[in-house]
């Protein structure tokens, strides 16, 4: 692994999130194709492409104001996923993060329909709603490490705010 | 596919560090930073070949699953696949011109630097070309088959003429297909049509058309390289010499020549033996001037006049880190351009010559044919005023070198096995045939930092004579293979079969044949068709017991070598997958549909062991379905199904 990767190690933290700088991301979406391959059952990407069912990625790159933005769950304080969700699958661990419990996901889709960033989906095969679990099998964030151009960022908000201005 | 990586020996690790301290990154951490690899690129879904776009397909569930134009992900990455083979077999072909166009000057005595060294050779060209060589002088006859091929490259009506070479079986399978090329430019020319914005989008007709520009290369542009640099610096002669990086020497200007195109290596080698060039080296200091390469135009100055290897592909820089090359010369092909970086950092002088190929920090000595020798001899003072540069403290040359055997061709290979007094492909029709081999593989390519670093090779062939497989090697494969020691007729007794041992031990052969550079691919085809020829294991290319493999492709001339193996009938293994995997469609076209119609189909195996075995299976299932007998010292287990035959 180069010195370059080795920098992203896992960061817990209160209040963490996963943000893109729009000055960098040039919408190569390899963020999408390792949340996928990272949510497979191979976790390779030349395996991944035939597995059935076929995995889900859980980001996507959007053009927002002519600027590419690479968006997935931010596990916001005061989530209106988890307020809506009616079966209590959705929920806050200790950290902050907002966590999917798949087991008790019954498919109502309210989660859906209440994300501002549209940051749910559907995963049809199995009734669930898919979302970003922050790499639970991994100790980075796949999104973060495979990015080519720097823009994704693992942090506090704040600490993302001192980067982008040092830059 | 997950794979094993590794760096290479414990040499090239340290010579990789010397890089690195130099502040310079080697290729292996250049593949560290840009680890992963796109997805898209690496699966075929990304296209722009349009402003409409780029465009790129989501290889899951999800959108886009179109192209702004409408192109699904069989289109495209077809239509990537195409351009690559185009690419390749665009190198390989006109690195036969280049060589044709020497042919055509020594013809009209414009190149004094050169002469016919295989009269014979260049007759029974004639001959084939239907040029009556009686009574005609070798300036004449040169003159008139350059004229011939460079006919081929331009043709726009009938065939090429290498074609009828191919037994008829596959000529009517070519003629139905509608994949029978007619110039060797035109079917390049032909792929960037098809895959032109809104032109071919059938993804099976786009296969064919690379299929086709496949055959354009290896039964056009590589053959007829082959050939005619057979013609002009003869023909190879099995001989011994020495491999890797301990071939450079302490005490002596080493000159490194790397590429492919061996017009000016040749020549270079016989500047480099000039009495006044090495009384002005000694004047310098040397004790006299060594010359080594470095990929293809090592093999070609190795298999004909014995010269050594330095190493391959991978080893390019590094051999510049030894802090002992005076001077690099550079021509065409897999010439990294990050030779600078590294060179900036050391004594040695780096030199392109050709007009083509040209790269910011070398100094460039343009290659004319007219002054070969002189512009080789200018070059070659170079390296040796330079030696007095050299820095006696950073020199590291590694002491690995190896011995091996190599100049095998399709012409001399059956002396080898029938000896003088039966000069034929009988005896290893007849070996095959009683079970003593099991078949022959070839086993080509790069080597690869994303893999082994050519550790696959390595791995590939052991297995492959651990299993009675007699192995064809060309480019840095063969070289890969060499350094650790596999084409020494020793080699035999310590890697392979009972059967193959026997065969080695009674002709005196390597277990692994050493067949030239990567154009020479083409021996391999005529090989395989003199097999055919000479009966009794199949009326086609594709009935033989024989396969394919590039474990560690890099290039992408070996995508158009893939694809002329696998037209011609031959199950051929690529370590990593080529870049279709996106789509479904086009991967079962090659690695399935395709061997109903050709005989020969794709397979992706990264493992070298498990591709060797894929390799074993192929062969195993053409002897039961030649019904040949089971292998003379099989054990058990392995072929079952050839048992029951019996």
């Amino acid at each position: 692994m180069s010195n370059a990767l080795k920098d992203k190690k896992k960061v817990v933290a209160k209040g963490l999130k996963i943000l893109c700088d729009v000055k960098k991301c040039v919408a190569c979406k390899t963020c999408e194709l390792s949340c996928a391959v990272e949510h497979s059952k191979s976790k390779d990407l030349s395996a991944a492409v035939s597995e059935f069912p076929l995995p889900k990625k859980r980001r996507k790159v959007l053009a927002s104001l002519n600027k590419a933005l690479s968006v997935a769950c931010q596990h916001c304080k005061d989530a209106p996923c988890v307020a809506a969700c009616m079966s209590g699958a959705m929920h806050k661990d200790e950290s902050g993060a907002t966590i999917q419990d798949k087991n008790k996901c019954v498919g109502c889709w309210m989660c859906i329909m209440v994300c501002p960033f549209g940051a749910i989906d559907r995963r049809i095969e199995e009734k669930i709603a898919v979302k970003c679990d922050l790499c639970p099998d991994r100790d980075d964030y796949a999104c973060v490490t495979t990015c080519p151009s720097g823009a994704l960022f693992a942090g506090t908000v704040d600490e993302f705010k001192k980067k982008i201005k040092k830059v | 596919m997950a794979v094993n990586k590794s760096r290479g020996s414990a040499t090239n690790i340290k010579l990789q560090e010397i890089v690195r301290t130099c502040g310079v990154e080697s290729v292996w951490d250049r593949e560290d930073a840009q680890t992963p690899h796109c997805g898209f690129g690496e699966l075929g879904l990304c296209c722009k070949n349009c402003n409409l776009g780029p465009c790129r397909i989501e290889p899951f569930e999800g959108e886009p699953c179109y192209g702004v134009c409408g192109a699904d992900k069989d289109v495209i990455s077809a239509r990537n696949l195409a351009r690559h083979a185009a690419a390749g077999s665009a190198c390989h072909s006109d690195h036969g011109r280049e060589i044709v166009h020497t042919l055509k000057m020594i013809g009209e005595g414009k190149a004094p630097s050169y002469q016919i060294k295989d009269e014979q050779k260049l007759r029974d060209l004639a001959k084939e070309l239907g040029i009556e060589p009686a009574g005609k002088s070798k300036e004449e006859l040169s003159r008139l088959v350059a004229q011939k091929f460079l006919e081929d490259y331009g043709r726009q009506d009938g065939e090429i003429a290498f074609l009828k070479r191919a037994p008829q079986k596959q000529q009517d399978i070519w003629h139905k297909l509608r994949i029978v090329p007619t110039g060797i430019d035109r079917t390049v020319v032909e792929i960037m049509t098809r895959t032109n914005m809104g032109v071919d989008n059938d993804y099976r007709n786009i296969l064919l058309s690379a299929m086709k520009v496949g055959i354009s290369d290896g039964w056009g542009g590589s053959m007829i390289a082959t050939e005619v640099t057979d013609v002009i610096f003869g023909a190879p002669k099995a001989q011994r010499a020495k491999v890797n990086l301990g071939v450079l020497k302490h005490d002596e200007v080493n000159i490194i020549i790397h590429g492919h195109v061996p017009l000016l290596s040749d020549v270079i080698v016989t500047a480099a033996q000039e009495p006044d060039m090495i009384a002005l080296a000694k004047q310098e200091g040397a004790e006299g001037i060594s010359v080594a390469g470095i990929c293809c135009t090592a093999n070609e100055v190795l298999v004909r006049r014995g010269i050594a290897v330095a190493g391959n592909f991978l080893q390019q820089e590094l051999a510049i880190a030894t802090g002992a090359v005076e001077a690099m010369v550079v021509d065409l092909q897999c010439i990294m351009p990050g030779l600078t970086k590294v060179a900036a950092c050391f004594h040695t002088k780096m030199i392109s010559t050709l007009p083509k190929a040209r790269f910011p920090g070398m100094e460039h000595i343009e290659f004319q044919e007219e002054k070969a020798l002189e512009i080789a001899k200018r070059i070659v003072e170079i390296a040796v005023r330079n030696f007095k540069n050299r820095d006696k403290a950073r020199v590291n040359i590694p002491k690995d070198t190896m011995d091996l055997v190599a100049g095998f061709s399709a012409e001399n290979i059956f002396y080898y096995l029938g000896g003088k007094y039966r000069a034929t492909y009988r005896p290893l029709n007849d070996a095959i045939m009683s079970g003593r081999l099991r078949g022959v593989a070839g086993v080509v390519g790069c080597d690869n930092p994303k893999l082994m670093s050519g550790g696959s090779h390595i791995e590939m062939v052991k297995e492959l004579l651990k299993h009675d497989v007699l192995v064809v090697q060309t480019g840095c494969s063969a070289l890969a293979c060499a350094k650790e020691g596999l084409l020494v007729p020793e080699a035999a007794f310590k890697y392979a079969g009972k059967g193959l041992q026997e065969v080695c031990a009674a002709v005196g052969i390597p277990p692994v044949l050493h067949l030239g550079s990567c154009v020479d691919n083409s021996r391999i085809l005529i090989a395989c068709c003199n097999m055919v020829k000479e009966g009794g294991i199949g009326n086609g290319l594709d009935e033989l017991p024989v396969a394919g493999a590039a474990p560690e492709w890099m290039s992408e001339k070996a995508i158009a070598i893939g694809w002329y193996v696998v037209a011609s009938g031959v199950f051929t293994v690529f370590g990593s997958p080529l870049p279709v995997l996106g789509s479904k469609n086009v991967t079962d076209f090659l690695t399935r549909e395709i061997e109903e119609v050709v005989g020969g189909k794709w397979a992706f195996e990264a493992d070298p062991k498990k591709a060797a075995h894929l390799m074993i299976e192929h062969i195993n299932k053409k002897r039961v379905a030649l019904k040949l007998r089971p292998m003379m010292y099989e054990t058990s287990g392995n072929s079952m199904e050839e048992k029951k035959i019996v």
